[in-house]
C-alpha cells in the first residue's frame, strides 16, 4: 500500500502521462476571453507539466494566438485563472512574468543588431556586462549564428532571424516559453530540419515550451502532448498518438490526418467486440467499448489502415467492400486511391508504391474492381 | 482615347501648379528689383535685401518669430507625442473617441475663432490671475502651441498605428518596464515622424498671421505681423525680399520633412515586401 503510493508520488519523466500527484507548471481554469460579446477563448482549462512540448492546434482564428497572449500577459482575462509554478499570474504585469514569447512575425528590434536583440532581455535584469556577453555568445552558438551578430535584422534571412527570435526567447531561460507558429514562415525543408532542431534544443535547455501551430504534421513532430483547438474550446488533449488513433469526435478525426467517415447503427455490443451496420456494410470491431445496442454511431477509418486488392470476385462479410477506382492521387512514396462503392459512397485509401511502376502502368489503375478491407481494430467509433 | 485625356491631365495639373507658383514666382523675382516702386521694374539688384538686414525692426521681428517658433515646436512636439501616444497605446479608456476629436478640432477651427477665444482667455486669465500680463512673447507662443500640437499629434498617430504593437510587446515580455519600452523601442522607432512633426509644427508657427495678430501685444510683432502691418501702408520691395527668405526657409523645412517621411515609408514598404516574398 505504502510503496504503492510513493510510486504514484515519485516526480516522472513524463509527469503528463500518469498526471496523479504531479504538479503541473501551468494551471489553467476556467479561461475565457471575449471580443465584444463573442468568446475567442471558452472557458478553458488545461494543465501543462514541466519540460513538456505542448503543441496548440487548430484553424485559422480559432483563439490559439489569444490564449497565448493571455499566457504572456497582453491581454486581459474575463474570467478564469492562470497559475504558472504556483503564482497566479491576475496581477503580474507581462514584464514580470516568468514566461518569454517567440513572436509569429518574430518581432525583432530592427534598430538593434542580432546580438542587441539577444542582450535585450538579459539587461533588464541588469545582470552583469560579462554574464551577458557569456550568455549572448553561447545562445549564438547554439542557434548556429555567431557570424551574423553584427547585422540588423533586415540583413537576414526568413530562417536566420526565426532563429534570432527563438535565441532571444530562450536566453532569459524562462520557466515557459510560448511559441506563435514559430515556423510558418519557413519553406517545407527547412521547417522540417528546424522542427528537430527546436525539439533538440528544447531537450538541451529543458524549458517547458507551449507551441501554437496550425501545420499538424509539426504538431505530431514536435508535440509530447497537443491539443485540439476550435472556436476558443479545446475539442481533445492527449499524445499526438492517442490524438490520431483515439480520436473523441469527428472533428478531431477529421481535422487531425483524415479519415473516412460513415454513420452507422451499434448492432452487437460485446465485452470484447462491437459490430456495427453503416452506410458501406457491416464493421466488426475487436475490443468492447461502452456504446448502446442500436444507437447512431459514426464509423473512421484512416486511408493507410485500409488494404487494396484488385480482385474481381465480389467481398463477403465485415470488414470488407467491393468498388471500383474512381481517380487515384500519385505522390510519390504512396498513391491516394478513391474507391467508388456500389452505395455510391467514395472511401479513400492511401498504399505506398512498393514496387516501381514499369511501362508506366500502375498495378491498380483507373476502373478496376478492387476489393478494400480493414483490420478488426482499425476502425475507430465516435459518439459525436 | 487614353493618352488624350492623359495629356488633358496634364495640362490641367501645369496650369494648377501655375497658379500656385506663378505668384511666387513674382514676388521672388520683385525683391530683386532696382526700383523704389513695386510695379516698374527697374533692373536686378539687392540693395533691398540691404536694406532689409539694416532694419533693426525686421530683425527683431526674425528674432522673435524664430524664438517663438522653436519653443513651440519643441514643446508641441512633446505634448503632441503624448496625445499621440495616449490614443493610439492607452488601449480603449473612456471618452478615447471624443478626447481623438477634440485632439483634431483645432485643425478645422476657423482660425479667427482660434485667435478670438485665446484671446479672450488670456483677458480673463489676467483678470483673475494677473497673468500673462502683457501680451506678447508668452501668449503668441501657449497660441501656437494650442494649435501645432494638434498637427503633431496627428503626425505621431499615424505612425504609431502603422508601427503596430507588437515590438512593444516583445519588449515588456522581455522584461522591459513601461518606460524602458517607451525609451528603447518606441521612441527610436518614432524619431523620422517626431523630427518631421518638430519641423511641420515650426512651420506652422513661423507662418501664422491671423492668431499671433489675435494675441500679440504692443511692440511683439512677429515677422508675418510686420509684413502686414507695413504692406497696409502700400506694397514695399524690402518686403517682398523678406518674404522671398520666408519662403526659401519654409521650403527647407518642409523638404526635410516630406524627404523624412517618404525615406520612412520606403523602409516600411520594403520591410513588407521583403516579408511577403519570404513568405511564399
Ligand atoms: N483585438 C481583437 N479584437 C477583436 N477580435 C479579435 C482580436 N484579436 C483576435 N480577435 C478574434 O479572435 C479570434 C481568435 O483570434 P486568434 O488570433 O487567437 O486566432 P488564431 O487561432 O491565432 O488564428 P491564426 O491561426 O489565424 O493565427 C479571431 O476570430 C479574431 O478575429
Ligand atoms: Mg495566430
Amino acid at each position: 500500500m505504502g510503496a504503492k503510493l510513493t510510486e504514484t508520488n515519485a516526480v516522472s519523466d513524463t509527469p503528463w502521462l500518469n498526471q496523479d500527484g504531479q504538479q503541473p507548471l501551468v494551471k489553467i481554469k476556467g479561461l475565457t476571453k471575449k471580443y465584444g460579446g463573442w468568446a475567442a477563448v471558452d472557458n478553458i482549462d488545461l494543465d501543462i507539466y514541466e519540460g513538456e512540448l505542448f503543441c496548440l492546434l487548430g484553424g485559422s482564428g480559432c483563439g490559439k494566438s489569444t490564449l497565448l497572449r493571455m499566457l504572456a500577459g497582453f491581454e486581459t482575462l474575463n474570467s478564469g485563472t492562470i497559475t504558472i509554478d504556483g503564482v497566479d499570474m491576475a496581477d503580474v504585469p507581462a514584464y514580470e512574468r516568468p514566461t518569454n514569447m517567440m513572436f509569429q512575425s518574430y518581432a525583432l528590434f530592427p534598430h538593434m543588431s542580432v546580438e542587441k536583440n539577444i542582450a535585450f532581455g538579459l539587461q533588464q535584469d541588469r545582470m552583469p556586462k560579462s554574464e551577458i556577453g557569456d550568455r549572448v555568445h553561447e545562445i549564438l552558438k547554439l542557434v548556429e549564428l555567431e557570424n551574423f551578430k553584427k547585422r540588423k535584422p533586415k540583413q537576414l534571412s526568413g530562417g536566420q532571424r526565426q532563429r534570432v527570435a527563438l535565441a532571444r526567447a530562450l536566453v532569459k531561460e524562462p520557466k515557459l516559453l510560448l511559441l506563435d507558429e514559430p515556423l510558418a514562415a519557413l519553406d517545407k525543408k527547412l521547417r522540417k530540419q528546424t522542427q528537430f532542431e527546436l525539439a533538440n534544443i528544447q531537450d538541451q535547455v529543458g524549458v517547458t515550451f507551449i507551441v501554437v501551430t496550425h501545420d499538424q504534421e509539426e504538431a505530431m513532430t514536435l508535440a509530447t502532448r497537443m491539443a485540439v483547438m476550435d472556436a476558443g474550446r479545446f475539442k481533445q488533449v492527449g499524445t499526438p498518438t492517442e490524438i490520431y488513433e483515439f480520436p473523441n469526435s469527428r472533428f478531431v478525426a477529421d481535422f487531425i490526418g483524415s479519415a473516412n467517415i460513415f454513420e452507422g447503427r451499434v448492432t452487437e455490443n460485446g465485452a470484447d467486440h462491437v459490430r456495427v451496420k453503416t452506410e458501406i456494410g457491416e464493421v466488426f470491431i475487436d475490443h468492447g467499448q461502452s456504446v448502446n445496442v442500436d444507437s447512431k454511431i459514426w464509423v473512421a477509418l484512416r486511408p493507410e489502415k485500409i488494404h487494396i486488392v484488385k480482385s474481381q470476385d465480389p467481398a463477403s462479410g465485415p470488414n470488407q467492400v467491393s468498388g471500383e477506382v474512381d481517380d487515384i492521387g500519385y505522390l510519390g512514396e504512396t498513391s491516394i486511391y478513391k474507391v467508388k462503392l456500389p452505395s455510391g459512397h467514395i472511401v479513400d485509401v492511401t498504399a505506398p508504391n512498393q514496387t516501381r511502376p514499369m511501362n508506366r502502368t500502375h498495378r491498380i489503375t483507373w476502373e478496376d474492381k478492387v476489393n478494400i478491407s480493414w483490420e478488426p481494430s482499425s476502425a475507430m467509433l465516435l459518439t459525436s | 482615347m487614353y493618352s488624350r485625356r492623359s495629356r488633358f491631365l496634364t495640362i490641367m495639373l501645369i496650369l494648377g501648379l501655375a497658379f500656385f507658383y506663378i505668384p511666387m514666382i513674382m514676388l521672388v523675382i520683385y525683391s530683386f528689383n532696382d526700383s523704389k516702386l513695386v510695379p516698374v521694374w527697374g533692373g536686378w539688384s539687392v540693395r533691398w535685401y540691404q536694406v532689409l538686414f539694416e532694419s533693426e525692426e525686421v530683425w527683431s521681428a526674425v528674432a522673435l518669430s524664430l524664438k517663438i517658433a522653436f519653443i513651440n515646436a519643441t514643446c508641441a512636439t512633446i505634448l503632441g507625442t503624448m496625445a499621440g501616444l495616449a490614443m493610439v497605446r492607452f488601449g480603449r479608456f473612456r471618452g478615447r473617441t471624443l478626447f481623438g476629436g477634440l485632439l483634431v478640432a483645432p485643425l478645422v477651427m476657423p482660425e479667427v475663432i482660434t485667435g478670438l477665444s485665446l484671446l479672450v482667455m488670456f483677458i480673463a486669465l489676467n483678470q483673475l490671475f494677473g497673468w500673462p500680463g502683457e501680451r506678447g512673447f508668452t501668449t503668441i507662443t501657449i497660441a501656437h502651441i494650442t494649435f501645432s500640437l494638434a498637427y503633431v499629434a496627428v503626425t505621431i498617430q499615424a505612425r504609431l498605428t502603422g508601427m503596430g504593437e507588437t515590438l512593444e510587446e516583445a519588449a515588456a515580455d522581455l522584461g522591459a518596464k513601461p518606460f524602458k519600452v517607451l525609451t528603447a523601442i518606441t521612441l527610436p522607432r518614432l524619431t523620422p515622424a517626431l523630427v518631421s512633426g518638430w519641423l511641420l509644427a515650426f512651420t506652422l508657427s513661423l507662418d501664422d498671421l491671423v492668431i499671433a495678430s489675435f494675441v500679440t501685444g504692443p511692440g511683439a510683432n512677429t515677422l508675418p505681423i510686420l509684413i502686414f502691418s507695413r504692406i497696409r501702408t502700400g506694397l514695399r520691395p524690402d518686403i517682398n525680399a523678406l518674404a522671398t527668405i520666408i519662403i526659401l526657409a519654409v521650403a527647407i523645412c518642409i523638404s526635410i520633412a516630406a524627404i523624412l517621411m517618404f525615406r520612412q515609408q520606403r523602409a516600411d514598404m520594403l520591410d513588407q515586401q521583403m516579408a511577403a516574398r519570404e513568405d511564399t
